[in-house]
């Protein structure tokens, strides 16, 4: 007698694209108020985004950070656990991969990158350990906590650039470049081995691959693995996880220890791939755009997938828009900020007239 | 007490005009209400005449509550008339039943915790902006009706301090206090001991006799014999019948129900009891609000015989079974025939527990037993997700060897619809109920551990579950029942403990005590005083 639930397809994608034409519209309205053509500012958007293979470039390398921080957030979801921690986490990753390539010589890429990886996920997990733990144990709330840690760990990345990593002598607080060896392919250079040119301006790199692999990987560990389905169970009722004798305890820790290693892997794509050195702000919020790509792909890997290529056109798009139109920088975040708004908070405020409207028209009446 | 009742009630009956001169309290003409493709209610006509009792039957799903709940303006009619006293009245919302008269007694009460009785009673009915006078006004008030209809309660006490007997005199307080002259009652008995109920039914006699007009909503046939006037049963959405009570019986009014013949005593031989397969020792337990819930409790239930542990709800029976079950610390000792359990919950779980042969259909079936947003087949491998047969390797689960097991085991425990793609929020009470029984009764564990096996059951499906407890009883498994329905207890318990405030009262043969008895025990006498 409750609500009727939506068919899947509406639920993975009819419900969020309405959002996002909500959002678009209101954006659009904004535009408008503050003196600008709308038509003329989407346009621009498309085109600074996805009408180049620059703007492919940018597009997929900000995708790519997206889906590790996406995947981490959402992992945790699926166990119930609010994990807005990915911003300290990637922060550590980072500096996981900078440790790992700046002190290890490597002969070949792909061994630094599996090293990195390595590196990056085990920084990662480390950090979003503590938390997980007292969440686990004590009972302390991982939003608070692992709040609190994104900000321990810039501070911790601040002193260690600028006392440990920053070659002395230089007034930048970042580490030295990475060795030659350890530069990672990037797009046009594995474009052009299928003789597809594209832009060599970009950051976008063999860390999309990466990516792919992992939300591959995460879709098997939550629907074809014990451990996936113990974390599923629990996530959908602790009770019933509890009956079943799954541990409480220990899915938590095993859920951000994934979590935070997903976080930590976004470094591969920033420190690794693009910026070939350790940088005080290395992550550039994309922590925190892991929340809304997993609310708006419904934790699912597929829609974070999706999602975070929405995402990455909005942040290029709009970089282009601040750029071509004088519209401030601000008002492209406005733009973002209603995407999350709609897709992520305010989820329901489509989904429940969708929901009435199957219910009373979907399917024949029986 | 029995026999007067049964006489005012044909008295009642007879004294009621024959028809035509004064308007029926409530009448509903062509009620229909549809959820999506699903008739709740289809076509429903109900007279319910003034000044009786009127008891509305049906099983869970039936419509009962979707008809109750248009009444009360929750829901709105699609199609359909109500009259009020003669009067066509629309209801938009529970303020407008209000107004009309009507007053409803929900089965989770709606009561304020930390308030007290009076507070609750004026709540939303205060006049004024000063809350004195209306409080002043509420307890003059209170005191007339407590003098009337053996409505006492003190209005002073705070809600949470009061026995849940207590609890729902205030809400029918609540309602007498905003002039109800239509008290509609939603499965009132659920929660109290037999002794309450009866007092329950005193006050609703007292309330007839005031000219007051009384809608009963149970699935307790006993209760709607005992208080009622007239009955109508609902069956599928539809009203299927009106009949007077005393021209009918439990017989009748169940296979109109059901839609079929029911068998309404439980078949089953005396049982033989074989060797201890639990053993509890002065068992203790503490909740995580330094309750103590269980005060030294020891029992023995043997191979082949079912244990019935009665008792009204929150008297730790729910406690003990967690207890036995691994999910909650307890202290004292325990064993399964010669392995002596953990109790203490640091090295043991659901899981070992399971390892031990002991199975556990939880009393919440939705918090517990399943997860709803699972499908029946996931479903199925809850607590036993380790078995190499539902394994693949040692991380991945073979997830097509389970759903094969699933519908196997599904298609034997008759759950409906057989289909293990479904979640498990849709399938109905019953059928849920079944998908739990099935894994866990599939399993042939030596100590089975239930609690509640048929709450908010359909008595189609009541009948199917507890032949199948007897069966395992029959196979030789050891039974611990755990039920808040004293006639479930009664029809499947070849022993019965009667809990009281954590403790067992005392023990019976199942054959050898009566209902009288076992709820004094429930009130918390000794059985040894009996």
């Amino acid at each position: 007698m409750a609500t009727r639930r939506l068919p899947n397809w509406a639920d993975v994608v009819f419900v969020p694209l309405l959002s996002i034409l909500i959002a678009f519209a209101i954006s659009g309205f904004v535009i408008w108020a503050v003196g600008h053509d709308p038509v003329q500012a989407m346009q621009i958007m498309v085109r600074g985004a996805l009408g180049s293979t620059y703007g492919w470039g940018f597009t997929l390398y900000y995708a790519t950070n997206f889906v590790f921080t996406g995947l981490a957030v959402a992992v945790a979801f699926q166990a119930r656990l609010f994990n807005i921690g990915g911003e300290g986490q990637a922060l550590l990753g980072g500096l996981g991969v900078a440790l790992v390539c700046l002190y290890i010589p490597w002969p070949h890429w792909s061994m630094a990158l599996v090293a990195a990886m390595l590196g990056a996920a085990l920084f990662g997990a480390a950090w979003a350990s503590v938390p997980g733990y007292l969440q686990a144990r004590r009972g302390s709330h991982i939003v608070i906590t692992t709040i609190m840690f994104n900000f321990i760990a810039a501070a911790l990345l601040n002193w260690a650039l600028v006392t440990r990593l920053r070659p002395t002598g230089s007034m930048d607080p970042s580490s030295p470049r990475f060795p030659a060896e350890t530069r990672l392919p990037r797009m046009h250079e594995m474009l052009e081995v299928f003789g597809i040119p594209f832009s060599r301006a970009t950051p976008a790199n063999i860390t999309v691959l990466v990516a792919l692999l992992a939300c591959v990987l995460v879709w098997f560990l939550l629907w074809r693995t014990r451990l996936g389905y113990q974390i599923r169970a629990f996530g959908h009722s602790e009770p019933a996880a509890v009956y079943a004798g799954i541990s409480p305890v220990r899915i938590t820790m095993y859920v951000m220890l994934i979590s935070g290693a997903l976080a930590g892997l976004m470094a591969i794509n920033s420190v690794l791939g693009a910026q070939e050195r350790l940088v005080m702000n290395a992550v550039e919020g994309a922590g925190f755009i892991g929340i809304a790509v997993a609310l708006m792909g419904r934790s699912h890997p597929f829609g974070v997938l999706l999602a975070a290529l929405l995402f990455g056109f909005l942040y290029q798009g709009g970089g282009e828009l601040a750029f071509e139109l004088s519209i401030p920088r601000e008002l492209v975040v406005v733009i973002q900020a209603l995407v999350i708004l709609f897709t992520g908070a305010l989820d329901n405020l489509v989904r429940m007239p969708v929901q009435a409207v199957w219910a009373r028209f979907g399917r024949g009446r029986g | 007490m029995g026999m007067d009742a049964q006489t005012e009630r044909r008295e009642a009956a007879a004294s009621q005009p024959a028809g035509g001169d004064v308007p029926p309290a409530i009448e509903l003409r062509g009620i229909c209400k549809a959820f999506g493709p699903v008739q709740a209610n289809k076509d429903i006509d109900i007279r319910v005449e003034r000044g009786t009792i009127h008891g509305i039957i049906g099983e869970n799903g039936a419509g009962k509550s979707t008809l109750m709940s248009i009444l009360y303006g929750f829901y709105r009619a699609d199609a359909g008339e109500i009259l009020i006293g003669g009067r066509p009245t629309v209801i938009p919302d529970s303020q407008a039943a209000i107004r009309a008269g009507i007053g409803m007694v929900f089965q989770h009460f709606k009561l304020v915790e930390n308030f007290t009785v009076l507070e609750n009673v004026v709540l939303g009915a205060e006049e004024g902006r000063l809350l004195r006078p209306s409080l002043a006004k509420a307890r003059r008030l209170l005191a007339d009706l407590a003098r009337e209809y053996e409505l006492n309660v003190d209005p002073d006490a705070v809600i949470s301090e009061l026995s849940v007997g207590h609890q729902q005199r205030v809400e029918i307080l609540k309602a007498l206090y905003r002039q109800a002259d239509i008290l509609i009652l939603d499965e009132p008995t659920g929660v109290l001991t037999p002794a309450e109920a009866d007092h329950l039914f005193r006050i609703l006699d007292g309330l007839r006799r005031e000219g007051k007009t009384i809608i009963l909503i149970t699935h307790k046939l006993r209760e709607i014999m005992r208080v009622t006037d007239r009955v109508s049963v609902m069956r599928r959405g539809e009203m299927v019948a009106t009949l007077t009570t005393a021209e009918t019986g439990p017989p009748e009014l169940a296979e109109l129900m059901v839609g079929r013949k029911v068998l309404l005593r439980v078949d089953k031989t005396p049982a033989t009891p074989g060797r201890q397969v639990l053993r509890v020792e002065d068992l203790r337990m503490t909740d995580s609000k330094g309750v103590e819930r269980i005060k030294g409790i020891s029992l023995d239930v043997r191979a082949g015989e079912i244990l019935g542990i009665a008792g009204v709800a929150g008297n730790g029976q729910s406690e003990l079974l967690e207890v036995l079950a691994g999910l909650a610390p307890g202290r004292g000792r325990a064993w399964i025939g010669q392995e002596e359990l953990d109790l203490t919950c640091r090295i043991s779980d659901g899981q070992t527990r399971r390892q031990s042969q002991v199975a556990h259909v939880p009393e919440d079936r939705q918090r517990r037993g399943l997860i709803m947003d699972f499908f029946a087949w996931e479903n199925m491998a809850l607590g036993y997700h380790h078995d190499p047969a539902y394994n693949r390797g040692p991380l991945m689960m073979d997830n097509r060897a389970i759903l094969r097991d699933a519908g196997e085991k599904m298609e034997r425990f008759d759950v409906r619809p057989p289909n293990p793609h479904l979640t498990a929020e849709s399938f109905s009470g019953g059928n849920q109920q079944k998908l739990v029984l099935a894994r866990e009764i599939e399993r042939s564990p030596e100590l089975l551990l239930v609690g509640q096996p048929t709450r908010g059951v359909d008595i189609g499906a009541i009948e199917f579950i507890h032949q199948r407890l007897i069966a395992l009883r029959d196979a030789g498994k050891a039974i611990l029942l755990v039920s808040v329905e004293l006639d479930e207890i009664m029809s499947l318990s070849d022993r019965i403990a009667v809990m009281f405030d954590g403790r067992i009262m005392g023990e019976r043969m199942g054959g050898q005590t009566d209902e009288r008895e076992l709820g004094l025990m429930m009130a918390g006498m000794s059985g040894e005083a009996l």
